[in-house]
């Protein structure tokens, strides 16, 4: 019985081959959508934790050897004597893993921070190695315990400083010395210690890995839109073949098929399709990221574990979370159809229901909805705070914009038919409109789709222009130089001074602001700055009331949690300063305060420049560079090229961009699917409503160019409409979200052109779904339209 | 002569071979004449109708309306054809769905360029439609709609009605009246009217009568 049932419900895909091909490929297209925004995800984290690498460096001064030799045991243990606080790092390559030995009494942040937990297993007996499993697997298996840690950086295990110094052969060496934050005012200083060591100071923190974090949330917050756009598409494909198939189901129970064993059955399908069409979507979302990314390497870094053989391989999470994008939406989108199913009276006669005809009650019940959570997304919007009300906001008003667009489309088609004054015209809009509820569903998802991809265009080319503003103010000099010491710094505006157009010491020094822990910065007036600084904020005469020591120039952050604005007072070591600028400073989690040079000398005459902007064209810094490093025996990496650093940067931004316009196709592409899944669905209901107006004299031929013009039309009304839901989502994003999770806020931009763009691919992509049905349409044989008004009916 | 229909074969795609429905049929029809056509069921009544009113295409033969030949037409000039000459009453699912009554009994009219609001608004009194104009089709009753689809083809004065089975789906009382408001309006315009009838009563009103048996007109 039930092998017989199982034959009838897959009879049904066998004679329907391409209608097969159509639900799979529904799914497998949702599904890339949502792995393919994983892997982007994962791409851009990647790119900008190098990024952050780069920029910001390490934030503790290290110790090393002049010579780029090793330590020995002894140097550390003279310098702890001196009073130094200190820590032991041996790091060194075992089998193409970077393994770091540290001292985990000692280390700032030692394996139990790092999570692992426990520090006698760590050091004790056999000792352990801490590391992601992929980096794991390349070490040797016999020596310490092989401990797993996700959350550490691909490529890099640690263990104790003893078993590592054993493993890499350095008995007794270290590679450097990590200088501890709180050193002790006396110290014997370190060239009477050891001559052959120096410090190298820590790299200025322009901590990319907050903004990182807040492109991140963002990308993250599309990610979900994305899966919702996918549920749209997948509950239209499962939603036509169930209802495809309430004939044969009635016929099956009335066979003497139990119900639950029919349920089963239908489930059971779905999980094998949703499996196999999961699949396939993870494979081809990773393909599509892989083709996309200019930096192959380092996708295939970013998205596979690292194999050994160079095979590619998914990760088993990646496969998983891909798989249940489609197994979980398919069953969330089917549990109505099967709920409906359930229901189904046995023996309902030979009346056709249409499934996507919902009752004008149930459209009057969602508007109702609709406005209750628009209102809830007004309310969160004026009244909310956090997080969780950001978020709060956002769904709110997706769902609720969703709902409200076939009331608001049917207003709009109203209209048109009331201003048309041409019978054919005016039967058009009337019948767009009754097509209204079967299409809805996959207008939602058209408009979701569309917003989304506003909302990310936005957010992305903001966050670009913002930056590179950003850059173009805190990398204004052409060349820095961080010197290792005071004599360092003189030595090289010795040097420098005749041969470049100006000299700009950098000044900081750790302080505590309103409150909590700051700093501060000593700048020097000229017109690099005057110029090239961009405000969120000022007074008119800031510069001027900043360098006659009469004001304080805050970051945003600062601003926000201490609740400054221009005028407000902020005490500064004892100085009470009037703000007198509020400047943006993306991605630093320390809130700053900028006063002028002079005020600093006197506040921290401890803290003498380090670093030294330098201005020159910039054609001579490449022979600056080389000149620094023969005549001063400056390291070349504490010089740092504003170019090469701007164009890294803003690589890594076109990087984003590249993918931003993959997400974009195929989220439109996802949204067409979905259309056309209706527009099949409605093709059979369709033709009681087209054969009396063929009969009454319009062509087939002209019946299928209005099914077109119809799709493109509504496409077009959507696609109105999602801009400025695209525009508000986009605005909740980073004008509320990211507050909250971040403390600053991104300013805002509008890319008319690029909407324009978008715009442009969505009616495409309606015209494409529009195409085949309407084709079919045209070509529908003359005796299928007149059986609508045969007697058998 | 109105319509002459001369020596018309169709088939259709059967199980192992073809169904010869029509095989030389042929008839003719005067302006304002009226007529019905009868004939067992599956005997290809409906065929015959849907050729004539240049709804399907014939497999050899001729169909000269209003010197018009039907089967050389094009799909559009078909479609002219069914726009601007004759009018179709199907047994059912005549109407426009997404159309009011009153849009739709004007809707032939406008598209063949011959709309007369005077003329519609008297069809609907006299159909006693007058009520129902702002009603959608799914509201009415069945013989209701069947009227609304006789004064939306009489609306544009075709010189040709074709009716198949327009009273089938009614009661006897419902389908009488029906049928007297139908004759009497085709009457009165100048129209042709050929109805397909399985109704030894409706065929008896008609001015001559056909019958449709093995293919031909017996
Ligand atoms: N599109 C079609 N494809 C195949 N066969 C068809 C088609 N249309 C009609 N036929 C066949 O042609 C024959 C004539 O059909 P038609 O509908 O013209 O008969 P009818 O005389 O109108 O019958 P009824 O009185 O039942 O309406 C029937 O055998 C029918 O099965
Ligand atoms: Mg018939």
């Amino acid at each position: 019985m039930i092998g017989a049932a199982l034959g009838a419900l897959m009879s049904f895909w066998r004679a329907r081959p391409l209608q097969l091909f159509t639900l799979l490929a529904g799914l497998a297209l949702a599904t890339a959508l949502w792995s393919g925004v994983q892997a982007i995800n994962a791409e851009a984290r990647a790119s900008y934790a190098a990024a952050s690498a780069t920029l910001g460096g390490d934030s503790l001064e290290r110790i090393v050897d002049r010579a780029g030799g090793t330590l020995a045991q002894a140097d550390y243990i003279a310098l702890r004597r001196g009073g130094w606080l200190v820590s032991p790092v041996v790091e060194g390559r075992l089998n193409g893993v970077r393994l770091a030995g540290i001292d985990p009494l000692t280390a700032p942040q030692g394996p139990t921070e790092a999570g692992a937990g426990d520090l006698w297993g760590f050091i004790g007996g056999r000792g352990q190695i801490i590391g992601r499993a992929d980096t794991l697997r390349n070490l040797p298996q016999e020596g310490p315990e092989l401990v797993e840690q996700h959350s550490m950086a691909p490529g890099l295990a640690i263990a104790d400083i003893g078993q590592a110094q054993r493993l890499l052969g350095l008995e007794g060496r270290i590679s450097y010395l990590v200088v501890l934050p709180g050193q002790p005012l006396r110290q014997v200083p370190l060239a009477e210690i050891a001559p052959g060591l120096e410090l190298t100071a820590a790299r200025p923190a322009t901590d990319l890995a907050r903004l990182t974090d807040s492109f991140h949330l963002n990308l993250t917050a599309f990610g979900l839109l994305a899966f919702a756009v996918g549920i749209f598409i997948v509950h239209g494909a499962v939603g036509l073949a169930f209802e495809q198939r309430r004939a044969l189901v009635r016929t099956l129970r009335a066979l003497g098929l139990p119900l639950g064993a029919l349920i089963g059955l239908l489930a059971g399908e779905l999980l094998v399709l949703s499996l196999l069409a999961g699949g396939m979507g993870v494979a081809l979302g990773y393909l599509i990221a892989a083709a996309l990314l200019p930096d192959v390497a380092a996708t295939l870094r970013g998205l596979y574990g690292a194999d050994l053989t160079g095979q590619l391989q998914i990760r088993p999470v990646w496969w998983l979370s891909g798989l249940g994008m489609a197994v979980g939406g398919a069953a969330l989108a089917s549990a109505g159809a099967l709920w409906r199913l359930a229901r189904l009276p046995f023996l309902a006669g030979g009346q056709r229901r249409a499934w996507a005809l919902a009752g004008q009650r149930a459209l009057r019940r969602q508007f109702a909805l609709a406005i209750g959570l628009l209102g809830l997304a007004a309310i969160l919007a004026l009244r909310g705070s956090g997080l969780l009300a950001g978020f709060g906001l956002l769904a709110a008003l997706m769902l609720g914009a969703a709902l409200l667009l076939p009331v608001v489309l049917g207003w709009l088609l109203r209209g048109c038919e009331r201003l048309a004054s041409a019978p054919v015209a005016q039967w058009f809009w009337a019948d767009s409109r009754q097509q209204l509820p079967g299409l809805s569903l996959a207008l939602m998802a058209l408009m979701l789709a569309m917003a989304a991809n506003t909302g990310v265009s936005t957010m992305v080319s903001s966050f670009r222009l913002t930056f590179a503003g950003f850059l173009d103010q805190r990398l204004m000099a052409e060349l820095y130089v961080d010197a290792a010491t005071p004599a360092e710094a003189d030595r090289v505006r010795d040097y420098v001074t005749p041969r470049v157009d100006a000299v700009l010491p950098l000044m900081a020094a750790q302080t505590m602001l309103a409150g909590g822990p700051g700093e501060l910065r000593g700048m020097v007036d000229h017109a690099s700055f005057r110029d090239n600084w961009q405000f969120l904020a000022a007074l008119p005469d800031a510069w001027d009331r900043l360098h006659s020591g009469r004001g304080v120039m805050v970051s945003e952050q600062l601003a926000r949690r201490a609740d400054l604005w221009l005028g407000d007072v902020l005490g500064v070591e004892g100085t009470a300063l009037p703000v007198v600028a509020v400047v943006g400073d993306y991605g630093n989690p320390v809130g700053q305060a900028i006063v002028t040079a002079s005020l600093f000398a006197s506040l921290h005459p401890e803290a003498p420049p380090h670093r030294l902007a330098l201005r020159l064209p910039p054609g001579e810094v490449p022979g600056l560079v080389d000149a620094l490093v023969r005549d001063l025996g400056i390291s070349r990496d504490r010089l740092t090229d504003q170019a090469a650093l701007k164009a890294y940067s803003m690589g890594v931004f076109e990087r984003t961009f590249a993918v931003t316009g993959a997400l974009n196709l195929l989220t439109l592409a996802v949204a067409g699917f979905a259309m056309l899944m209706s527009l099949l669905t409605l093709a059979a209901l369709r033709l009681p409503q087209l054969a009396p107006v063929w009969a009454l004299g319009l062509t087939r031929a002209r019946l299928g160019r209005l099914e077109l013009l119809r799709a493109v039309l509504l496409a077009g009304l959507v696609t109105l409409l999602a801009v400025p839901l695209g525009l508000a989502l986009a605005w909740v994003l980073l004008a509320v979200v990211n507050v909250e999770a971040f403390g600053w806020r991104l300013p805002m931009h509008l890319f008319p052109a690029d909407y324009a763009w978008l715009a442009g691919l969505a009616l495409v992509a309606a015209a494409l779904a529009a195409w085949w049905p309407a084709r079919r349409l045209a070509r529908t044989r003359p005796a299928d339209l007149l059986r609508v008004f045969a007697n058998e009916r | 002569m109105l319509l002459a229909v001369t020596d018309l074969h169709k088939s259709f795609p059967g199980a192992d071979a073809p169904v010869r429905v029509l095989r030389g049929v042929s008839l003719q029809l005067e302006a304002g004449q009226t007529m019905a056509l009868t004939g067992e069921s599956g005997s290809g009544k409906s065929t015959l109708l849907h050729l004539i009113g240049g709804l399907d295409r014939p497999d050899a033969g001729q169909i000269v309306l209003d010197g018009l030949h039907v089967e050389t037409l094009s799909d559009r000039g078909r479609a002219a054809l069914r726009r601007d000459r004759v009018g179709v009453v199907f047994q059912q699912f005549n109407l426009i769905p997404s159309h009011s009554v009153g849009a739709n009994i004007a809707f032939q009219a406008r598209l063949a360029g011959r709309h007369d609001a005077d003329w519609c608004a008297a069809l609907a009194r006299r159909l006693g439609l007058e009520a129902h104009l702002a009603a959608y089709p799914e509201q009415l009753s069945g013989g209701q709609q069947q009227r609304v689809a006789i004064a939306r083809t009489l609306a544009a004065r075709p010189a040709l009605v074709l009716a198949d089975e327009p009273t089938g789906n009614l009661d006897e009382t419902t389908a009488e009246a029906v049928l007297d408001a139908m004759l009497s309006l085709v009457t009165e315009t100048g129209a042709a009217l050929l109805v397909v009838t399985h109704s030894a009563q409706v065929a008896g009103r008609m001015q001559r009568r056909a019958v449709l048996r093995g293919g031909v007109i017996a």
